[in-house]
C-alpha cells in the first residue's frame, strides 16, 4: 500500500514496544496518581473548613480521603505488575506480531488503569466534599453519602480488574 | 464548563465555601426566634441570645440595653465573620466580596449627607453608619456643599468613583437631589456588578443574574412609588431605572408613566413572579410591599444558597436578614 495512511502505520509499527510498556506503566502510576492528589485536596480543603464550626466530622470524614488513597494504590499495585511482564526479547524478534501485541497489552493496561484511576479520583474527591460539608450540618447525612462514595470508588477497581486481566495477554515471544 | 467547576473551585473557594456553610449553622433558627418572641425585656433577649452564636458579642454589654446596641452588636458578627472571608479570599472572589461592600458605602454616603444637610453632628452619624461601609475619609463628607465638590474632595479616591459619572452637576445637596443621586449611584453599581458576575460566567453568572435582576425591578418599583407626586419627570424617572433585569425595557416604559399605586400594580401583574408578590396586597396599601419584597428576596437568596459550587455572597445577604429581624 502506497497511501499516506500507510506511511504513519509504518512508523507506529517501528517504534520498539519496549517504549509502549515502559509509557504504560508510567502512565499506570502516574495518572493514577494524579487522580488520587486531585480528589485528596478536594475533600481536604473543604473538610479544613467545615471542621472550624464542627470539629466533631473530622475523624469520621478521613474515610472519604482514605478513598481517595485506596486509588493511588491501585495504580502501584498495577505498576509494579505490568513491570514484572515486562521480559528482554531477543533484537530478532523484536518487530514479531507477538512481542508487539505484549508491548501493546502492557500499553493498554497502563492507560486502562491510569485514566480510571483519575476519574475515580475525582469522583470521591467531589463527594468527599460534599460528604464533609453535609456532615457538618446533620450528622446523619454521613452514612447515606458514604454510601455514594463506595458506589463511585467501584469505579477505580473495574479499571484495575480490566487491567490486570489485560496484562495477562503479554506473553513475549519465547527466545527470552 | 458549566457543571464541571467542582473540579477547580475548591483550588481557591473550597476553604472558604465551608467556612461559609458553617455560618450558615449559627444562624438562628426558628425555635431561637419562638423564645426571642416570648421575651419581655430586653435583657431577656440578651440572655436567649447568648446561647447563640451572638452571645459572645453580647456579653459585654452593660445592664441598660437598648435595642440598637444589640443590633450594632450582632452585625459586628456579621463584619468580622466578613473579614475573615475577606481575608482569605483569593481574585476574583476577593472582588465579588468587595462589591458586595459598594452597596453599603453608598448608603452609608448619602446618609452623612443627608445628616449633614438637617445639621446633624457628624460623630452621630458616623456611628449609624454601617460597618461594612466605611471608608477612610468618610467624615469629610460632611464638608462639601454641592455634588461636584463631593466627588473631588472625597469619592475621588473610593470605589464608588465610576459610579459618580453619571450624577455629578453643581447642583446643590437637597433633600431631592440626594435621593437621586444614592439611586443613580446604586443604578451604576447595580450594573457594574452585573457585567462583573457576567463575566465571571458558569453558575455565578446564573445566580447572580437572578438575584440582582429581583434588585434592580424591586428598585425599580420602589422608585416609581415613591416618586409618584413628586416633581420627578417621567424622564428623570426613566434615568434612574438599570439596564437589565426582568422589567428591562418594556415594564420600565409602563412603570414610567405610572401616576399611581394602582397603575404600577397594573403594570407589574403581567409578569408572573411579581403579580404573586402584589397580590398579596389589597388594594390602596403600599407599606407591606417593601416586606413582600424583603420575604421574596430572602427567599430567592436560601435557594441560591443550595447549591454548592459558586461565590458566597448568600450568607452575609442571610446574615444581615437574620440581624434586621431581630428588632422587630
Amino acid at each position: 500500500m502506497v497511501t499516506s495512511s500507510s506511511s504513519w502505520a509504518r512508523a507506529l509499527v517501528q517504534i520498539s514496544p519496549y517504549t509502549f510498556s515502559a509509557i504504560g506503566i508510567a502512565i499506570s502510576i502516574g495518572v493514577s496518581v494524579l487522580g488520587a492528589a486531585w480528589g485528596i485536596y478536594i475533600t481536604g480543603s473543604s473538610l479544613i473548613g467545615a471542621a472550624i464550626k464542627a470539629p466533631r466530622i473530622t475523624s469520621k470524614n478521613l474515610i472519604s480521603v482514605i478513598f481517595c488513597e485506596a486509588v493511588a494504590i491501585y495504580g502501584v499495585i498495577v505498576a509494579i505488575i505490568l513491570q514484572t511482564k515486562l521480559e528482554s526479547v531477543p533484537t530478532s524478534k523484536m518487530y514479531d506480531p507477538e512481542s508487539l501485541r505484549a508491548g501493546y497489552a502492557i500499553f493498554a493496561s497502563g492507560i486502562i488503569v491510569g485514566f480510571a484511576n483519575l476519574v475515580c479520583g475525582l469522583c470521591v474527591g467531589i463527594i468527599g466534599s460534599s460528604c464533609a460539608l453535609s456532615d457538618a450540618q446533620n450528622s446523619s447525612l454521613f452514612v447515606k453519602i458514604l454510601v455514594i462514595e463506595i458506589f463511585g470508588s467501584a469505579l477505580g477497581l473495574f479499571g484495575v480488574i480490566v487491567g490486570i486481566i489485560m496484562s495477562a495477554q503479554a506473553t513475549w515471544p519465547n527466545g527470552a | 464548563m458549566y457543571g464541571f467547576e467542582a473540579m477547580t473551585f475548591n483550588i481557591h473557594g473550597g476553604y472558604l465555601e465551608a467556612v461559609v456553610r458553617g455560618h450558615r449553622s449559627g444562624l438562628l433558627t426558628a425555635a431561637d426566634y419562638n423564645n426571642l418572641c416570648q421575651c419581655e425585656t430586653l435583657d431577656d433577649i440578651k440572655m436567649h441570645l447568648s446561647a447563640t452564636e451572638y452571645g459572645p458579642y453580647l456579653q459585654n454589654e452593660p445592664s441598660p440595653l437598648y435595642t440598637t446596641t444589640i443590633v450594632e452588636k450582632c452585625t459586628l458578627k456579621l463584619v468580622d465573620e466578613y473579614k475573615h472571608m475577606l481575608t482569605q479570599a483569593t481574585e476574583p472572589l476577593s472582588t465579588f466580596l468587595e462589591y458586595i461592600r459598594y452597596g453599603h458605602m453608598i448608603d452609608n454616603v448619602v446618609l452623612i449627607v443627608t445628616g449633614t444637610l438637617h445639621e446633624r453632628d457628624v460623630q452621630e452619624l458616623l456611628e449609624k453608619c454601617h460597618p461594612l461601609g466605611m471608608f477612610d475619609s468618610i467624615a469629610s463628607l460632611a464638608v462639601a456643599q454641592n455634588m461636584r465638590e463631593l466627588y473631588r474632595l472625597v469619592l475621588v479616591d473610593t470605589p464608588l468613583a465610576p459610579y459618580f459619572s453619571e450624577c455629578i452637576s453643581s447642583e446643590d445637596l437637597d433633600d431631592m437631589n440626594i435621593e437621586i443621586m444614592r439611586n443613580t449611584l446604586y443604578k451604576a453599581y447595580l450594573e457594574d456588578f452585573y457585567r462583573f458576575c457576567q463575566k465571571l460566567g458558569g453558575a455565578t453568572a446564573e445566580i447572580m443574574s437572578d438575584l440582582l435582576a429581583f434588585e434592580a425591578d424591586r428598585r425599580a418599583v420602589n422608585i416609581t412609588i415613591n416618586s409618584i407626586g413628586t416633581e420627578l419627570t417621567r424622564d428623570d424617572r426613566r434615568k434612574l431605572y438599570s439596564n437589565f433585569g426582568l422589567l428591562y425595557p418594556y415594564g420600565q416604559e409602563e412603570l414610567a408613566v405610572c401616576e399611581d399605586i394602582d397603575q404600577v400594580r397594573g403594570a407589574m401583574e403581567k409578569y408572573p413572579p411579581y403579580q404573586s408578590i402584589f397580590s398579596k396586597l389589597t388594594y390602596g396599601e403600599s407599606q407591606i410591599l417593601d416586606k413582600a419584597f424583603y420575604e421574596e428576596e430572602v427567599k430567592r437568596l436560601c435557594l441560591a444558597f443550595e447549591q454548592q459550587v459558586r461565590f458566597q455572597e448568600l450568607p452575609i445577604q442571610i446574615d444581615s436578614c437574620a440581624i434586621r429581624n431581630l428588632p422587630d
